[in-house]
């Protein structure tokens, strides 16, 4: 039997390794789940140029906050990023709302397929992908300043005499609080506002809000802005906990539409639970028990092994195999969705 | 004098004419019915009087105004309420968000009318918290129509309200229908049920192949014998 201190030390691990990353990257692919949910219940097309508008969204941030560096300000503790959301959510608006003005509109009032106007967005991916990389260049970017840990390990340790410890991230809880907070007041928006119902019911039934009196354009306008800031937030935080780099929103697109697919798409909840679900999918498969089964079974029986079911240069199969077996058991997600 | 009248209507989807000036009315505080074999252009003929399809020849009047040339969500702010047959509530919302829907051009008193809706049909009120998808046939067609309602249109149109409803809740939906027509709307109707539909209409239309073929109240036309023979069964 292990001792107490054991279990403890093996739970510390996990939740050191698995939990908190995996709580933190959930929150980033729920918000970014959010925005594709959105869009596709309502202007009724999977929006590929999603990850690329996280990236556009998050090097505006980047630029943002380079240039109040240089200014000296700085929020203390907190990264300066934060202040940098709100011109870079400003931006990212501008940008999709200028795509949906020459790209989508057209298309809109053609009343295409959303086969095509899903290969639109590939076009438009390829293009935001582009002004990205003109602008920034493809390398990693470095933005993140202010206090790194909340939580030191050392301290952890010390504190509780164990052998492991928790290091619990400033960009972590930032992540987790500001995914809170949109949630709740989207949430909020989408039942409670007279817009937010609006949007509901032109998600349901395009013809009956209509007869009621919905004015299309509104509907599309305010979709685009809400999934603009989506995007740009979900990127901004990504970029934070990790750090920037263009090619990394693009390689989000799975995780993303996983995680919206899982959850049932076009619904809100079946985001954010799809998004938890990829999330800590990927990572208990992608990390590896040695350590952990060392403190827990009896002594001379640990393995020799990593005891790492895959590779972290596979994570990217954890979603795609997930998102196989959902359309192959149940095409429309947990919270029942629609089937593409 | 007529509220709402579609006169000389002649036109189609687009392609052959399904219309051939073929005229409706109805007025304020009446029930007035079309029926007829099917394609017949019954749900057409009513479709063009929302301004669904560009009409060839003709006009739509309404207190008045022609408007043939208004699309259907400005003849909804006018006070043309329009019930579809299919599709005509929001599934994935509550009853009281789909009568909430209803009035969304209106600025104030929701809440009294949607009182005046539960009055009407109390199930819906018991019912307000639901998601109207889970309710049965004859209490969707009744959020259908109160989704309507919210609007206080002059002018109410169902097509086919209790199209694969059982006959009891046929019946339960017509006296609905005429307790409407006693609050002063003018209500418009197609109907395949069309004993029934006579029974409470006071004013009908039997269309066939686009054209007017027998007009007359309800009661005149149940009387007629050829009207009976041909559509009623004898």
């Amino acid at each position: 039997m292990p001792e107490t201190t054991d279990i403890l030390n093996a739970l510390v691990l996990f939740g050191n390794f698995v939990f908190m990353p995996a709580l933190s990257y959930g929150s980033q692919l729920a918000l970014g789940a959010l925005g594709v949910t959105l869009l596709f219940g309502i202007l009724r097309f999977a929006n590929f140029a999603h990850g690329d508008t996280m990236a556009f969204g998050a090097m505006v941030a980047v630029l943002v906050t380079w240039w109040l560096q240089s200014l000296g300000v700085s929020l203390g503790p907190l990264p300066t990023a934060l202040l940098a959301l709100p011109v870079a959510i400003l931006a990212t608006s501008l940008l999709v709302l200028l795509f949906d003005k020459y790209v989508y509109r057209y298309y809109r009032k053609q009343k295409s397929p959303p086969v095509m106007l899903a290969i639109v967005s590939v076009g438009v991916m390829f293009m935001t992908n582009a002004i990205v990389r003109f602008i920034i260049g493809p390398d990693d970017q470095r933005f993140s300043d202010g206090q790194k840990f909340l939580v030191r390990a050392r301290d952890f340790k010390e504190a509780t005499g164990l052998n492991e410890g928790i290091a619990i991230k400033t960009s972590s809880v930032i992540t987790i609080v500001v995914t809170v907070v949109v949630v709740v007041a989207l949430f909020w928006f989408l039942n409670r506002s007279k817009t937010g119902k609006a949007m509901r019911a032109f998600s349901d039934n395009e013809d009956l809000a209509l007869l009621s009196g919905v004015n299309p354009d509104r509907i599309v306008l305010i979709t685009w802005l809400i999934t603009a800031a989506l995007a740009t937030i979900a990127g901004v935080l990504y970029g934070l906990d990790k750090s920037f780099k263009p090619f990394t929103y693009f390689q989000m697109l799975l995780p993303i539409f996983a995680a919206a697919i899982v959850g049932g798409i076009g619904q809100p909840v079946g985001a954010i639970l799809g998004g938890y679900i990829i999330a800590f999918s990927e990572l208990a498969v992608t990390y590896a028990y040695k350590k952990f089964f060392r403190y827990l079974l009896p002594e001379g029986s640990e393995p020799d092994s990593l005891v790492q079911l895959l590779s972290t240069d596979y994570k990217f199969a954890v979603s795609f195999i997930i998102l196989v077996v959902v359309l192959l058991v149940r095409p429309t997600g947990i919270v029942k969705g629609k089937v593409i | 004098m007529t509220i709402l009248v579609g006169e000389n209507m002649t036109g189609g989807y687009g392609g052959a004419d399904i219309l051939h000036s073929c005229t409706v009315g109805v007025d304020r505080g009446e029930i007035a019915v079309i029926v007829g074999p099917n394609g017949a252009g019954k749900s057409t003929a009513m479709k063009a009087m929302l301004g669904m399809l560009q009409l060839r020849e003709g006009r739509v009047v309404y207190n008045d105004k022609d408007i043939t040339q208004l699309t259907p969500q400005d003849r909804v702010a006018e006070g043309i309420a329009f019930v579809p047959q299919t599709n005509n509530i929001f599934t994935t919302m509550t009853v009281e968000e789909n009568l909430q829907m209803g009035g969304y051009l209106r600025d104030s008193g929701i809440d009294q009318t949607i009182q005046q809706i539960y009055e009407l049909f109390p199930i819906l009120a018991e019912k307000r918290r639901q998601a109207a998808g889970e309710l049965s046939g004859g209490q969707r067609q009744q959020v259908a129509v109160g989704r309507a309602m919210m609007t206080e249109p002059a002018v109410l149109m169902l097509d086919e309200p209790t199209a694969g409803v059982s006959p009891i809740v046929m019946d339960e939906l017509f006296d609905r229908i005429i307790e409407v027509k006693r609050t002063g709307v003018a209500v418009l109707m197609v109907e395949q049920n069309a004993r029934q539909a006579l029974n409470i209409a006071d004013k009908a239309y039997v269309l066939v192949t686009g054209e007017n073929r027998h007009t007359g109240t309800g009661s005149e036309l149940l009387a007629d014998a050829e009207v009976r023979k041909s559509f009623l069964g004898g």
